[in-house]
């Protein structure tokens, strides 16, 4: 059984600098794009390290996705990268016209992603980025729950051909996974607990308080399933079908608003084949604020124990 | 501009100008075929469009993804059906496709796709989005170090988008010599800001010669009807180093059509029977 050990913590930005450098040493057709924020989202990496592949494109994101858009059908791999508030929502046109539509070859990276982005408000979250880019014909949306996760997921984007969001988080994460035998599956969930009462259905950061989360209602004679789900789309439908005919109730977690995010995504999948007792614990139909991280997670309802609350509240509705 | 040395021959400037005509009035019937389109944009481009397929650009239509080929970004995407008309006419497909602009299944999209249609470099449509992607391949091209030059039109209503002047100052910043845009100025949009009579809907896009100045660009200034003119400022862009170009070409909306010239109302109207009837009569219908 999965378990969070707080000790591991590793800094998803810095290990999407790295990778990023990586790659672009392996593969020629890689340009990151940065809209200034270089230094925050660690592309710096590679302009300080690899400069013939990187490009300033200044605080101009709607441009940044255009050009991004040229480069691919000339045979580049443009990574842009900003804040996920930026790239997603300045520059959605330019994201649909020029990249998604014409199903271009460009990785987008949503750094700062969710409500934990270092005390900067609402104007810089991102608790949408994932139902918006969902919602685009042709786009892959994923995200991370830890820094192994990306890892894997950046190599992927790197080998499919089109375009590819990934949501990545400002501040260290756990490390649940182990380096040496994941693999990441586009399209495919990951069972990180069984159980039989219920299952969690978690993304991104807050997959690890889902298992911690789990982990509390085992003590209380629980049998709480975590799985995880890296591909918000294609989201693994066999998978949560699955998790609902064995537990008959779900709760889904994420850092990110209730509507159109993974819990948007699960409640379609449920809906259209296995109705069961649903609840969504997310960010509800509120904005941010600034504030430190545990202040905003016990605000917002996305503790371990806001979880567990969730937990209690589906299993009342459980039927038999 | 400087004195004009003639770089065509007046025999080529006569073909070009017949096959320019001959575009015209495919627009027409385009937009008349498929009751919709947009139709005073498309024919203010046409010549531009007719000097660049017909006799700027290095491009083989019958390879249409020619690696080496000059790519062409329609800026202002809601000119589709002169590109089309411009792209059927040299040969990248069959004009008897035009008749199906604006149908369920067709290659011709109300705006330009390129996932569907051979020949485009770009897929366009929301204004103010192409010069981005031009400036994306050229960038690309000078990354790569390959030698082919990208063409962009952008239109002079499409101007009021921030984005463009965000592809201006990256053009500018990475010294892209090897891209020249158009400016089809024709000092007209859909609706805009109306004249002193109320019907004529003038471009805000004031002194762009000194705006564009200001970004860096090298700037020429043409009738953009005068295909001398039309290809001496392509040969003067591609022989400026370090910086791009900009070609603001002075156009009308409507062009070739005289109750269509000028007059905003031809934006996006279908003709009727005697419209039709009357613009191809004064386009000398079958006539060399």
């Amino acid at each position: 059984m999965a378990e969070v050990k707080l000790a591991q913590q590793i800094s998803m930005r810095d290990v999407f600098g790295e990778k990023l450098l990586a790659l672009s040493r392996q593969d020629e057709r890689i340009v990151a794009l940065d809209g200034d924020l270089a230094n925050s989202t660690k592309l710096d990496k590679i302009a300080e390290n690899n400069p013939e592949q990187f490009l300033q494109m200044g605080i101009a994101e709607q441009n940044m996705l255009g050009v991004a858009a040229g480069l691919a059908t000339v045979g580049f791999q443009p990574w842009v990268c900003s804040f996920a508030a930026f790239v997603v929502k300045r520059a959605l046109d330019q994201i649909t016209v020029s990249i998604a539509q014409p199903k271009l070859n460009v990785k987008m990276v949503g750094a700062y992603s969710g409500l934990l982005n270092g005390c900067t408000g609402k104007s810089h979250q991102s608790l949408e980025d994932m139902a918006i880019m969902r919602s685009l014909a042709n786009m892959i949306v994923l995200a991370p729950a830890d820094a192994v996760e990306l890892d894997r997921m950046m190599a992927f984007a790197n080998e499919y051909d089109g375009p590819v969001y990934i949501r990545v988080a400002r501040d260290p994460l756990p490390v649940i996974f182990d380096s040496a035998s994941y693999r990441f599956e586009l399209g495919k969930g990951i069972q990180m607990r069984r159980g039989t009462d219920v299952t969690l259905i978690a993304t991104g950061t807050q997959t690890h308080r889902a298992i911690e989360a789990a982990v509390m209602m085992e003590k209380e004679g629980v049998s709480a399933g975590v799985l995880h789900i890296p591909s918000i789309k294609p989201i693994d439908v066999a998978a949560i079908v699955t998790a609902a005919e064995k537990t008959k109730a779900i709760v889904t977690v994420e850092e990110h608003t209730i509507y159109g995010g993974l819990g948007g995504a699960v409640a379609e999948v449920l809906g259209e084949h296995a109705p069961v007792p649903l609840e969504r614990i997310g960010v509800r139909d509120k904005n941010g604020e600034s504030g430190s991280n545990d202040a905003l997670l016990q605000k917002y309802g996305l503790t371990p124990w806001h979880i567990v609350d969730g937990v209690r509240r589906v299993l009342g509705r459980k039927k038999g | 501009m400087k004195p004009v040395e003639r770089l065509l021959l007046e025999s080529r400037e006569a073909e070009l100008r017949q096959l320019a005509k001959e575009i015209r009035r495919n627009v027409i019937k385009t937009v008349y075929h498929a009751r919709a389109g947009h139709i005073g944009g498309p024919l203010s481009a046409t010549d531009v469009l007719t000097a660049l397929y017909f006799e700027v650009m290095n491009i083989r239509p019958q390879d249409p993804t020619w690696e080496g080929r000059d790519r062409f970004v329609l800026s202002k995407g809601h000119s589709a059906i002169a590109l089309y008309c411009t792209l059927a006419e040299r040969g990248y497909f069959s004009k008897d496709e035009l008749h199906t602009f604006d149908e369920i299944n067709s290659r011709l999209q109300a705006h330009p796709d390129m996932t569907v249609l051979p020949g485009l470099d770009m897929s366009t449509g929301s204004l103010g989005q192409g010069i981005s992607s031009a400036v994306g391949i050229a960038l690309g091209a000078k990354l790569k170090q390959a030698p082919f030059h990208t063409y962009c039109m952008i239109g002079d209503g499409e101007s009021q988008e921030g984005q463009v002047w965000e592809a201006a100052d990256i053009a500018s910043k990475y010294a892209l010599d090897n891209l020249t845009i158009f400016m089809d100025y024709n000092q007209l949009q859909q609706y805009g800001w109306a004249g002193s009579n109320g019907r004529v809907r003038q471009i805000p896009v004031l002194q762009p010669e000194a705006r564009w100045q200001a970004f860096g660009f090298h700037v020429i200034q043409i009738d953009g009807y005068d295909m001398q003119q039309i290809v001496q400022a392509c040969q003067d862009a591609k022989q400026t180093k370090g910086k791009p170009t900009i070609i603001i070409a002075e156009t009308k909306k409507g062009k070739g059509v005289s109750f269509m010239e000028g007059d905003y109302l031809w934006h996006s109207r279908v003709p009727t029977d005697q419209e039709l009837a009357l613009a191809m009569a004064e386009l000398e219908e079958g006539a060399v």
